[in-house]
Parts: structure tokens; sequence; C-alpha cells
């Protein structure tokens, strides 16, 4: 690391790798956890909600929605119960912050939850954990009954007539209960075929039609720091609309990968992966990047980015030059998605990457909505095929079409984070997939049937 | 069509030109009033909105308004200024509202049909010439509209189950399944038999039945119907006959007192399946799976054929000249039906007027499933009111009929249609009475009668029944009956002249209907004929509402002292 090289900021994972410090309640109270949550009770649910819009503190569960903004959208006057759910499903392939939190600092995210609970006005919260989380399900579990002994969370919470009660919803074991509707149904007890909208925007019509909050994990723990030191203390971390840290998940082939947690903006895209992450292996070049877990598209390493920012600068980037926020991979036409930032080096053969990634999403897709049911199989179907010898150089084409086929036209967002992998990987890397087609016809007699 | 609560109507733009449409239905609906076809797959207008077949997409765009003021943007030329939405939006949970535009007709809307028909057959069979559907296959006709002509597929399609058994009338083709889920959605929300349902995941999804469950109830033959391809068949019907040979008539299902608007389907005079026809009143879009078999009786073996006397056959004309003289100055009873059309019925009355015989009528009754199968297990119970043939609720036997031969007021009977031992006439009763049988079936009325005048069945000839509601509804013929035989209506005319030495047959049905309609102070009192024939009307049925019906509130019924109360 050089001198130059930006610090850490932990906010969330503040205690994340501290020997020291366990998950139990003990830890948490000794630094000053639960405190957040007096402070928001001292004040008026509206001001707690005031705060948090203030901080313009951004989702971190994919789409980047500021949390505030979302909760003012909660349909308040239809006089139906109030749900707050904490998405923790993290299934999106390059992410695992989520589950350091849980794991480590579970009461860290019953604090925040119960903080939004009280903003909103719910009076029962699901934490909606991922299946293969086992052993998150029970830290989380035996976390709840130590807080709800101590008054933190349940029948009247600190000694107030405000209850709220919190459960523990296990998972149903497929990618799509990560979509907000989709999880919803999923806790309803179906199948998580996700929902139109309109019109059951969750805020309005979610879990059992009534109006409902889904936050992810991390925007959940940032609503406790929010109130611990202010909405407007708060945005000064990071940049404007950027605000706040982000935890980045750093996977591929880099030397140290692992989850980092910066200030947003504070670092580049090439600070993280040759400074932070200790760079490629030796003799290794960089070749692509998903910057924002497999749905966002991938970056060229020797690709430019030019444009302007909202604030009107004009930026003219490498890829290594993309700062680390929500804005910057946006700007840079992907974006920063869930965090997890996926390196390949010159050694990735890049149509198996995309076979891979399209692979995953034929597994995942629900199959309910035409475009995305088809569209993601046929996908896996033609890239599988590529990399087995049987690469025909219009394959490059027709993926693009299929992708276009299926972007915009979907129930749900996973129409697009099938479609936006492939048409990245092969408009961006159309030399590698005409390639594979020489390559594989390289040996076939001209004169030969075509294989079907 | 449109539900009649929904009348408040709206102005949209549709594909540039402006148009009327009743507020709040949606696009697809919107445009099929203006003549655009949105092609859909999933949408059903009588099951709720799932948007996942995706081949709906329009174009949609809405006034766009000033956020701070709330004030109409306008466009130079002072027109509001549309936003339209960057994506194609689902046409069939899109509602309209004033001022919307929507586009059916552009390239992006016909791109995105291409690509959704494209998607649907990439995995699809693809054999519509050994396709049960095929003529009426929602799949093969977009296609043909919006189909690339080639393929560009060439991987291997998926494999999933076929011919399945899904219940006791309906067969299931997986690889044929869009995956639109019409058919779940029907059996949770109209049969309310939640039995269907799919597992696996993306394109290997694959409808089946729940574990230990089966497709079994009585509407299950409704999801083939809404079944837009070959996924769901009837297993009595599949490869029966291609259905473009059909010939489809209006009809009126007999099955009860519900009234169900049907489409007899038939070929060369031998009908091959019965199907609901779209009634917003009445049915819907269903009717019952029992209701679809009644046409097998049509052939039975026990189905009247000739007309007999003293046990041996005898043309038509002559066996109406020996009921005539079977029942002549006599003690006539006569036992009208509740199964008779209106018209039969108004015509038995007048035969009772004639010849002051005493009328009597039973009623058939079973469980009410609450939806399309009522308690009344006759097509016209009402009708039987209305013709004045009683102005009692008919109970369920004809003791008082026994009472009266006992006691020696009756010795001659005409019976339409009832089975007298099975109603509660005494085998000794009947032997003492001289009797006149008319019916399609043979039972102990028509084996004791001296004369049996056949007739024909519901699909043989026109009429009209008074349903639950009392909703009055005509049905036509759709095949023709046996040789030689003449309707109800006709051989009751005959008698009618024959008693009353009267000469003008009401030989046809607009004949009765201009003596019913000239009634005084009757419901039917100046309806005319060729008005029952464009659709249903409603008769005020408040002069029976003390009469305890024994219907259930049910779809698009509700009992008497419900709606008063
Ligand atoms: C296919 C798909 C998968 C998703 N998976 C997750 C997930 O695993 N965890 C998560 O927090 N959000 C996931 N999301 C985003 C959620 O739908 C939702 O936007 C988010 O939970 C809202 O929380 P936030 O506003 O705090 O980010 C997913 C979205 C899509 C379309
Ligand atoms: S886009 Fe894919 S995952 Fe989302 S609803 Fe449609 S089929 Fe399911
Ligand atoms: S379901 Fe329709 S398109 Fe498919 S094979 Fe049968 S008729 Fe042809
Ligand atoms: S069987 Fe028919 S109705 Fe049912 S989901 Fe498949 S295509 Fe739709
Ligand atoms: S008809 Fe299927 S999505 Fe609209």
């Amino acid at each position: 690391m050089n001198a130059s090289t930006p610090k850490e900021r932990r906010i969330i994972l503040k205690h994340a790798d501290d020997p020291k410090y366990s998950n139990q309640i003990g830890c948490y109270l000794r630094e000053g956890g639960y405190e957040s949550l007096k402070k928001a009770f001292s004040m008026k649910p509206d001001e707690v909600g005031e705060e948090v819009l203030k901080s313009g503190v951004r989702g971190r569960g994919g789409a980047g929605f500021p949390a505030g903004m979302k909760w003012k959208f909660l349909d308040r006057k239809s006089g139906k119960p109030i749900y707050l759910i904490c998405n923790a499903d993290e299934s999106e392939p390059g992410t695992f912050k989520d589950r350091q939190i849980m794991y480590k600092d579970p009461h860290q995210l019953i604090e925040g939850m119960m903080i939004a609970a009280f903003a909103i006005g719910a009076k029962q919260a699901f934490i909606y954990i991922r299946a293969e989380f086992h052993e998150g399900a029970r830290i989380l579990d035996r976390a709840i009954i130590e807080a709800k002994k101590a008054g933190f969370c349940g029948d009247q919470i600190l000694g107030t007539d405000y209850s709220c009660n919190l459960v523990v919803h296990r998972g149903a074991g497929a990618y799509i209960c990560g979509e907000e509707t989709g999880l919803i149904e999923s806790l309803e007890g179906k199948r998580p075929n996700p929902r139109i909208k309109p019109p059951y925007f969750p805020a309005v019509l979610g879990l059992y039609q009534c109006p409902t909050i889904v936050n992810n994990v991390e925007t959940l723990c940032n609503v406790r720091h929010i109130i611990e030191m202010g909405g407007e203390e708060f945005s000064k971390i990071g940049k404007p609309n950027n605000t706040g840290t982000r935890i980045w998940c750093v996977s591929g082939q880099v030397m140290n990968p692992g989850y980092y947690e910066f200030e947003c903006g504070s670092l580049t895209l090439g600070q993280m992966i040759f400074d932070v992450c200790g760079g490629l292996q030796p003799g290794r070049s960089l070749k692509a990047v998903i910057p924002g877990g497999s749905s966002a598209k991938v970056l060229r390493a020797d690709e430019r980015f030019t444009g302007s920012l909202k604030d009107g600068t004009e930026f003219d980037w490498g890829l290594e030059d993309i700062p680390l926020d929500f804005d910057g991979p946006m700007s840079a036409g992907s974006m920063s998605g869930s965090g997890g930032i996926i390196v390949m080096d010159d050694t990735v053969d890049i149509v198996e990457a995309m076979a891979n990634v399209n692979a995953f999403y034929a597994h995942e897709s629900c199959g309910q909505c035409t475009p995305c049911r088809e569209g993601s199989l046929w996908m896996r179907k033609i890239s599988q095929r590529m990399c087995s010898g049987g690469a025909r150089e219009e394959d490059a084409d027709l993926l693009l079409s299929v992708a276009k086929q299926i972007e915009g036209r979907t129930i749900c967002a996973f129409g697009e984070a099938a479609a936006w992998p492939t048409q990245s990987f092969v408009t961006k890397f159309k030399d590698d997939f005409i390639r594979k087609a020489t390559d594989s016809q390289k040996d076939r007699d001209p004169k030969s049937l075509q294989l079907i | 069509m449109i539900s009649p609560e929904k009348e408040e109507f709206v102005v949209i733009t549709l594909n540039g030109t402006e148009v009327e449409v009743p507020n709040g239905i949606n696009a697809v609906e919107a445009a099929a009033l203006h003549g655009k076809e949105v092609p859909h797959y999933c949408y059903h207008p009588k099951l709720s909105i799932a948007g996942n077949c995706r081949m709906c997409l329009v174009e949609m765009g809405t006034p766009m308004r000033d956020r701070a003021t709330g004030e109409p943007i306008l466009e130079d030329n002072g027109g509001p200024k549309i936003g339209w939405v960057p994506k194609p939006v689902i046409g069939c949970a899109t509602n309209v509202s004033p001022g919307m535009h929507i586009r059916t007709e552009s390239d992006l809307v016909n791109e995105c049909r291409e690509g959704i028909m494209e998607f649907l057959l990439v995995n699809h069979p693809l054999d519509c010439p050994i396709c049960d559907q095929a003529g009426e296959c929602r799949l093969q006709e977009f296609a043909t509209d919006y189909g690339r002509g080639y393929s560009r597929y060439i991987e291997r399609k998926n494999v999933k189950p076929k011919r399945t058994r899904l219940g006791p009338r309906v067969t299931l083709d997986d690889e044929r399944c869009i995956l639109c889920s019409r058919c779940i959605r029907f059996s949770q929300e109209v049969a309310k038999d939640d039995v269907l349902g799919f597992v696996d995941r993306g394109s290997f999804s694959t409808l089946t039945c729940f574990p230990g469950k089966e497709l079994a109830n009585n509407y299950s033959l409704n999801t083939v119907d809404i079944c837009p391809v070959g996924a769901l068949t009837s297993t009595d019907f599949r490869f029966k006959m291609r259905v473009w040979f059909l010939k489809e008539s209006k009809s009126i299902c007999s099955e009860s007192s519900s009234g169900c608007n049907t489409l007899v389907s038939s070929r060369e005079g031998v009908i091959q399946r019965i199907t609901p026809r779209r009634n917003d009143l009445v049915n819907d879009t269903w009717m019952t799976d029992s209701g679809r078999e009644l046409y097998k009786s049509v052939q039975s073996e026990d189905r009247i054929r000739r007309p007999s006397a003293d046990g041996s056959d005898l043309p038509l004309e002559d066996a109406i000249s020996r009921a005539f003289e079977t029942l002549k100055e006599k003690k006539l009873g006569l036992v009208a039906n509740c199964r008779s059309t209106l018209e039969e019925q108004f015509l038995t009355q007048r035969l009772a007027e004639l010849t002051d015989a005493k009328v009597f009528i039973r009623g058939h009754f079973g469980e009410d499933d609450g939806i399309l199968l009522s308690a009344d297990r006759t097509p016209n119970l009402r009708g039987a009111l209305v013709a004045g043939l009683t102005n009692q609720y008919p109970a369920e036997h004809l003791n008082e009929l026994n009472q009266s031969i006992s006691d020696g007021e009756i010795d001659a009977l005409l019976v339409i249609g009832e089975d007298l031992l099975e109603s509660g006439i005494t085998q000794e009763n009947l032997d003492k009475i001289s009797l006149v049988f008319m019916g399609t079936t043979q039972n102990s009325s028509s084996s004791s009668a001296n004369v049996v005048l056949p007739g024909l069945s519901v699909f043989e000839k026109s009429g009209s029944f008074i349903n639950r509601s009392f909703l009055l509804q005509c049905f036509d013929q759709a095949i023709p009956g046996p040789a030689g035989l003449l309707s109800e209506c006709k051989i009751l005319s005959k008698l009618v002249n024959l008693f009353s030495n009267e000469t003008k047959v009401l030989s046809e049905l607009h004949d009765v209907w201009q003596a019913m309609s000239s009634m005084e102070d009757s419901v039917l009192s100046g309806i005319e004929f060729s008005e029952i024939k464009k659709g249903a009307v409603q008769l005020d049925g408040s002069k029976w509402k003390h009469l305890s019906f024994v219907e259930k509130e049910a779809l698009h019924h509700k009992p008497m002292d419900l709606i008063t109360a």
C-alpha cells in the first residue's frame, strides 16, 4: 500500500474484525449500543423520518433509492397495519456484506430496524434472511431474544407504549426472493413471483396488501448511525447525493479479495483494485471489472468513459479512475448495485465468464413472464454451446437481439439483471465472441452440415 | 364488453385519435371498443390480472403537470404535453384515465409482440397439425400475425410431461403450456378449488396438480376453454373433431335454474360439445362440467323416437288424434313441467283452461353449489309461475295428484315429461286412469301410457326459459330432431285446436309470443319476440316474492329477500 492509499472508514463494520468483539448484546452495549434507539424514542416518529431524509442515505440493496424518500411514500391514510421488512436475502453473485453485518454485529441491525419501525409506525417487522444463512438466522434469533429481554424490541420498547415485534423468517432459497415483491409473496407463504407494479407498490399494497417498507440490511444499519450523529452530520460523510460509507465486496483475481468500507467517493476503482486489494497476481493484466454485482454491466479495462456529471462537470475516465460511490459506476454506464466488485484478469475467457453469468440467471428466473423466462434460458443455451465448440459468428448478434427483447419488458428488474451482462459482454468484447466462432469453425470441413 | 356499473366515460387518445371509453377499464378493453385488437394471453376479463405473458405491451403517456404548481404543461401549439412512459407498459394492467395516450400500433409495440411471440415459440412443440387446439389457438393466431416465419433457435427444446391426466375430464400437455396461469387463477378465484400450481423455475416451470390433488371439480372444463393453447384439453372431446367443421348454435343450459348461456357445437346434426357463451349478467364465461354432458341424452338408449298408441307405432298426426280421443270428455288432469319452455307452458295452460283440467306440477331439487349449479334443477320453474300453471311453489312430488286420482276426481291425465311412479303416484292409481304421455325419454309414465307423443330435446327446438333471477332468455335449435317428429309446441297447439275447434295453429314461436305478449296483467305483456332474440330481458318477479325459492346467493344471483332487504 502506498502512502496515497485512502483509508477505510468503518462505521457499519466498525467491530467486524475486532477479535475482542462478539455478537452478544454485552459487547454491543459496551460500545454505545442502543443509545441511538433511546435518542430516537425521545423524538417524534416524523422527526426521525426527517433526519433520515436529511441524511440523504440511499438504499444499499441495489437500486440506490433514497431511504427517507421511500418512507415518505408510505400510505399512512389507509388505516391498515404497516410492516417493516429487512431484506437480508443477499444473493447477488459477488455480494457478501450483509452476511458480515448479521453474523458479527446483529444488534446493530436490530437497533436500526427498531428505529425505522418507530419512524414509520410499524408494529411488526421481519428479517427475511437468505435460506443458506443457517448460522445467521440462529445468531439473529438469539440477538432478538437478548434485545427483547433488555426492552429494546418487542413489547413496550424502552418502557414506552410503543411495541414492535421482530421475527426472523428463513428465505425460500432462490435469488428472486431478494426482489422486494417476490420477497413479500414468499413471506406470505407463496411462490416468490414478483408482483406487477402498478398496482402493487410495497409502500401502498405490500405484505398482506398493507403498506410495507422493504430495506436492505446495510441501509437499516445506517439508520442507527444517522440518528446517532444527526441527518445533517451524516450527509457530510461521502459526497453530495452519495452520502455515508459503502461496503464493497471485492472478489475475483485480486491478491486480497474481501470486504472494505469506505466513505462514498473517497477512492477510485483503480485504487480499490491495485492499492487496497493488493493488485493482480504477478504477470497478469486487468481485463474486465463488474462493479456492482453480477447484474451490473461489465466494464472493459481499456475503455474510456466520457460525459458530464449531474453537477455539470465533464469527465473523461479510464476504468481505474471511476470513483466508487453511487454515481461513478452509473456515469460509466454501469451501476454500483449491491457493491459487489468482480475483477477479471487476462486469463479469463470472457465468453465463459458470460456463460457462467447467463447460467445463473437462467436458473434463477422465476419463470413468470415470457421474456425473462424464455430469453434467459435461450441466452444460456447459446453461450454454453459457444463454449462447447459450437460457436457461430452470428451468435454475438443473436445474443444481443435476445437480450434486447428482454430488457424493459418484464415484470421485475430481474429482466434487466439478466439482459445487461449479455449486452455489455457481447458489445464490449465482440472480438472474443467472433474469435470463439472462428476457433470453433477452424477444424470443420466447410462442406460439412451445420451442427444442429 | 363492459360491466354495467362503469358508466362514466372519459376521453383518451388511441393511436392519435380521441375516443370515448368508460373510465377505469384497461387499455386492452378500451382499444377493443374502438376496433383495435391488443393481443393477449394471460389477461381474461373475468379473472384477476397476472400480467405475465407480456403480449399486451403498448405505449402509454399521460398529460404532464408542473411538479410545483400542479398546472398542466403545454406544448408550443397549446395542446397538453404528454409524458410518455419510457418503457412499454402492459395494457391489461393499465387502466385508462382522462387524457391518457395509448399507442397500440407503433414500431416499438410491434417489435415487442414479435419478441414475445418468438420467445413463446422457442420451446413450443410447433406441431399444430397434430394438436387438438389448432383452429382455436391464440398462439397459432398471433403467430401468423407477429411470428417471424423462420426460426433463429437452433438449441434443443425443453422436454416436459405430455398427456398428463389432471383429473377425470382434463388432459394436460405441459410442452404446449405457455404458463399464463389462467387455469390456476380460475381454480382459485372462480371454482374455489385451489389444486393447480407451477413447479420448478424459469423456462422449466411446469403446470401440475398439487400432490394428492386432482382437478375434479364440476367446473374443471372451464380451464380447457380459457387455456389459450392446446395445453389443457377435454378428455372427452380431444381428437374427436377439428373445430372448423363445427356449427355453433346459441343455447341455454337446462341443467338448473341458473340459465347459463352456452354454445352447442355440432356437425351434420350430431352434437360434439357444449361450451359456455359469455353473458355478464348470468354466467360470465363459465358453465358446469355436468351441463356439458347433457347432449348425450339426445342419443340415449331410452329416447322415445316414435309415436305410439297402445303399444304400436303410428304416424304423429294419428297419435295426436288418439290422444284427443283418450282425453276428451274426461275428468282431466294435466301434469305440467318446469323443464318445458315458456311457450310450451303457455300452451299447456291454455289447454288446461279449455278443458277445465286440473294442473299439477312438481319441482326437482338438489344441492346449490353457490356458483352456477342452483338448487332448482329445472331451467324454467319461474316460467311455470309466469304462465300461470301454478301460483304455489312446486313441491318435489305429485302427492296431491295421487290423492285426486284416489278420490276419483281425475280419470284421465296428460303428462308432460314427469315420471309418475317416481313422483309419488301409486301403481294402482296409475292403472286406473287413461294416460297420454308427451316426453323425450321412457319412464314409468310412458310405459303405462295409452298414447305416447315423443318430444324434442332442448337441442332440437327453440324456445325460452326464465332463470333464477327472472331473466327471460331464448335459445336456438342446434340440431334437427328425429325424423317425423314435431316440437311440443306444435303438438300442444294441435291439441288446443282439437279441443277448441279453432283452426289457427300457433305453430311458430312468434305466433305463441304474440298471444303471450297480448295477455293483460302478465309480466310478459308487451314484450316483443324480437326483443328476447336480442338478449336477456329482466322480468319483474316481485309478484312471487312471498314464495320460498330454494336458490342460494350465487354468481350474479341474489335471492329476492336479499334484494329487498
Ligand atoms: C432480481 C433482484 C434481486 C434482488 N436481490 C436483493 C437482495 O438479495 N438483497 C437486497 O437487499 N435487495 C435485493 N434487491 C433489491 C430489492 O428489490 C429492493 O430494492 C431493496 O431490498 C430495497 O432496499 P434498499 O432501498 O434499502 O436498497 C433485488 C432486486 C432484484 C430486482
Ligand atoms: S422478470 Fe424474470 S424473475 Fe422477474 S417476474 Fe419476470 S420471470 Fe420472474
Ligand atoms: S398449442 Fe397452438 S400453436 Fe401450439 S401446436 Fe397446438 S395449435 Fe399449434
Ligand atoms: S395450461 Fe393453459 S391456461 Fe394453464 S397456464 Fe398453461 S397455457 Fe395457461
Ligand atoms: S395480457 Fe398478459 S401481460 Fe397483459
